[in-house]
């Protein structure tokens, strides 16, 4: 099963090595991570997106609350929550292509954020779902280079992480 | 000094401080470039004792044997670059087995950081997996702060080791200096008392057992609670069990006690930990060496109830039906009240069948071997000695390997933190520091290290320690020849074929004993067993360094194969 863990941990150098070294020394999967400060500077954000058992899911939250930086740590997936990523884009986008190029980005609502003779450079948000189909829905050799950011997760309504 | 008054004091100076304020007996170290004005500040002290050993691992295996036999944080100082990347074994092996330690260590100026300098290595990075926790102290005001913080870390929850890395210039600045009383950290809250509700069903569970058992590790030791262990166990009266971790947590001469479990524990342990209806599992973590093969040891319907005070231990490798994240000491006396209470009310289930059953598989004598007047048998010796010191208060300490299984299943430990050895990382070479740490400790108790021909070459060097420091450590090496427990799986699981298991070229052990100023004995015959160690144990003020040639092919039983289930073990 997929699941997204939000994590407050403390904002200080090596906070991020161990918790990436946490994954990889026990052999616990990492499909996405992303980190940033929050509005306190003393404490960094971070979304990891990983794939794992139950009981797997059980030793990652415990190993993670474990690590002396981290100060919360809960899984988005047990309850509603918001998924984003953004994506950026390069295609080739020449003659007959170029119009067909805009209708895919339009249907994905994306935005084209740099244009050339030859390119267009595409910017889309979504869930890592709506990402993928966005990449299955272009010709496969009109993709010139792409960059994604990893999920960033949010709980719904009323849920807060906090300290 | 007082609080509220503050003096402006260089780095250094502070370090000293620090391990004042934390009432630092002993430091273990070794000097370097990068820790040269502490080195200083420890020159013009006169509180924390700095012991000179001559390999930093050792240093570290020494301050670890100290923490394990005081059951205070040990202390260790090493310089940067070699110094450090030579204590990472001592790091890890106390981190494998939950040891509080702090281990500072100097750094390249912060300047310099980076630019592989001279002794550069990243501490922090290289240290990262095998402690509790590591901190990279960047201003002369920020040392008090974090050696407070190691210390509160190290001590505390799950103990472990905490490394402080010091760069150099940071110890030659000066700054306003005073000790934090306290610390308080947001991202560390610890668990003491376990959940009531969980403690009164896991009572309700035991008593209501018919095929008890309870097996407990080296948590039980760590926190502190053997005596609470053995009221616990003996007011229910059920067999109890302990991890080569936990030895000495139940006293191994009392009756309810099955001996060791685990690869080479005994019949009647193994088999009552895989028949048993309801398991108390305390401070205990269900290990690879411990149950063997978790499908096997889970293809059996029983309940089980683990205590420990790390919530990541519990349902790692075996789904536990009533977890308490506590405390031991905290829960067991928590336990105890709850026994009293519904021994009152409940009726009593019969066990005796199943002590019936126990007795049938003691029957099988597990641990007994064959003697031999030809040959010494090695657990003969370990037999000999426990018969001759089991009225003192003796500390055992090992390496790694057979006589490392012999000693802990032929010595009898009736206390806690008599016995030191590596479980958990399986490190050869600590047998001797482990025994120069104790001795520090306890400077006028009966100190024996049991270990072999290859393992004690790991650390050998530490026999001008010894010497310098006069510490009277009785050195029993068990001298097959071999890589003894190598030679073994080499004998059944790869076809006989010894590859490079012969320890070849041994050095003559008496005239290198003797060479670092300490008595040497070599013990060939079965008959002058007792008597040699009667001898080297008279000689209170002496290292002596037995060196028993004992039967080249004895092998370690019962024992699990790798990958099979507690009930599979091989007897003979
Ligand atoms: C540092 C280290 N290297 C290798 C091993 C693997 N190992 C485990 S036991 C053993 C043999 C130990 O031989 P010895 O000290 O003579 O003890 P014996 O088994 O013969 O009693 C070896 C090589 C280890 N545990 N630690």
């Amino acid at each position: 099963m997929r699941h997204i863990l939000s994590l407050l941990l403390e904002n200080e150098s090596g906070a991020l090595s161990r918790v990436s070294g946490l994954f990889s020394a026990r052999g616990y999967n990492i499909e996405s991570l992303t980190v940033a400060p929050t509005e306190d500077s003393s404490l960094s954000r971070m979304t990891v997106v990983t794939t794992g058992s139950d009981e797997v899911l059980e030793q990652i939250t415990k190993q993670l609350n474990k690590l002396v930086d981290v100060v919360r740590v809960i899984d988005l997936t047990d309850g509603s929550h918001i998924e984003r990523e953004l994506m950026l884009v390069k295609v080739r986008a020449i003659a007959k292509d170029r119009e067909e190029m805009k209708r895919i980005a339009d249907i994905f609502r994306g935005r084209i954020l740099d244009v050339t003779d030859k390119t267009y450079t595409i910017e889309l948000t979504g869930t890592g779902a709506k990402l993928d189909a966005f990449f299955e829905s272009l010709d496969q050799d009109a993709i010139l280079e792409t960059v994604r950011t990893g999920a960033s997760g949010i709980g719904r309504g009323e849920r807060i992480l906090k300290v | 000094m007082t609080e509220g008054q503050i003096a402006e004091l260089t780095g250094a100076e502070i370090v000293s401080r620090c391990l004042a304020e934390e009432q630092v007996e002993f430091l273990f170290g070794y000097p370097g470039g990068a820790v040269l004005p502490i080195y200083d500040e420890l020159f013009k002290q006169d509180k924390v004792k700095h012991i000179l050993v001559r390999h930093e691992q050792a240093g570290v295996h020494a301050a670890d044997a100290y923490a394990r036999a005081t059951g205070r944080v040990g202390v260790a100082l090493v310089t940067s670059g070699p110094g450090v990347t030579n204590a990472i074994t001592g790091i890890a092996t106390a981190h494998m087995d939950s040891v509080p330690m702090v281990i500072l260590t100097g750094q390249v100026p912060t300047d310099k950081i980076g630019e592989d300098a001279f002794q550069e290595v990243d501490t922090v990075g290289i240290t990262r997996p095998c402690v509790k926790h590591n901190i990279l102290v960047r201003r002369a005001q920020d040392i008090a702060p974090a050696i407070k913080k190691a210390f509160h870390l190290a001590a505390t929850g799950r103990p472990g080791p905490v490394v402080v890395d010091i760069p150099k210039d940071v110890t030659l600045n000066s700054t306003k200096y005073f000790y934090p009383k306290t610390v308080s950290l947001r991202s560390y809250n610890l668990v003491t008392r376990g959940h009531s509700g969980q403690i009164k069903k896991a009572v309700d569970l035991l008593m209501s057992a018919k095929r008890p058992m309870i097996y407990s590790g080296g948590g039980i030791i760590m926190g502190n609670a053997s005596e609470l262990l053995s009221q616990f166990v003996r007011a229910l009266g059920y067999p109890c069990t302990n991890t080569l971790m936990g030895l000495g947590g139940f006293p191994a001469t009392d009756p309810l006690y099955l001996g060791m479990l685990g690869m080479h524990g005994t019949y009647e342990a193994n088999m009552a930990m895989q028949d048993c209806d309801v398991l108390l599992a305390i401070g205990a973590r269900f290990d690879d060496r411990v149950i063997g093969n978790p499908e096997h040891f889970m293809a059996v319907d029983r309940k089980i109830i683990h205590v420990d005070v790390d919530p990541s231990s519990i349902s790692k490798r075996v789904k536990i039906d009533v977890p308490i994240v506590g405390d031991v000491a905290e829960v067991l006396k928590a336990m105890l009240n709850c026994i009293d209470e519904s021994k009152s009310s409940s009726v009593e289930v019969n066990v005796d069948a199943w002590w019936k059953q126990i007795g049938v598989w003691r029957e099988k004598e597990s641990s007994k071997f064959a003697v031999s007047d030809e040959v010494i048998k090695p657990q003969s010796v370990v037999q000999t000695l426990y018969e001759l010191t089991k009225h003192d208060d003796v500390f055992v300490t090992s390496d790694v390997g057979q006589h490392q299984m012999w000693a802990a299943q032929y010595y009898k430990f009736d206390r806690p933190r008599r016995w030191i050895n590596s479980g958990g990382l399986g490190t050869m070479g600590v047998g001797l520091p482990y025994a120069m740490g104790v001795q520090f400790a306890y400077p006028d108790a009966t100190v024996a290290c049991i270990t072999g021909e290859a393992s004690i070459q790991m650390c050998i060097q530490e026999l001008s320690t010894a010497q310098q420091y006069s510490l009277p450590i009785k050195v029993i090496t068990l001298n097959n020849r071999y890589l003894g427990m190598v030679r073994q799986w080499q004998e059944f699981f790869h076809g006989n074929r010894y590859s490079e298991s012969y320890v070849d070229a041994l050095p003559d052990f008496v005239k290198l004993a003797e060479a670092y100023g300490h008595v040497g004995m070599r013990i060939e015959k079965p008959s002058d067993v007792e008597g040699a160690l009667k001898e080297a144990l008279a000689l209170k003020d002496r290292l002596v360094f037995m060196d028993f040639i004992t039967d080249q092919e004895e092998n370690v039983y019962p024992m699990i194969p790798g990958g099979k289930g507690l009930s599979e073990m091989i007897l003979k």
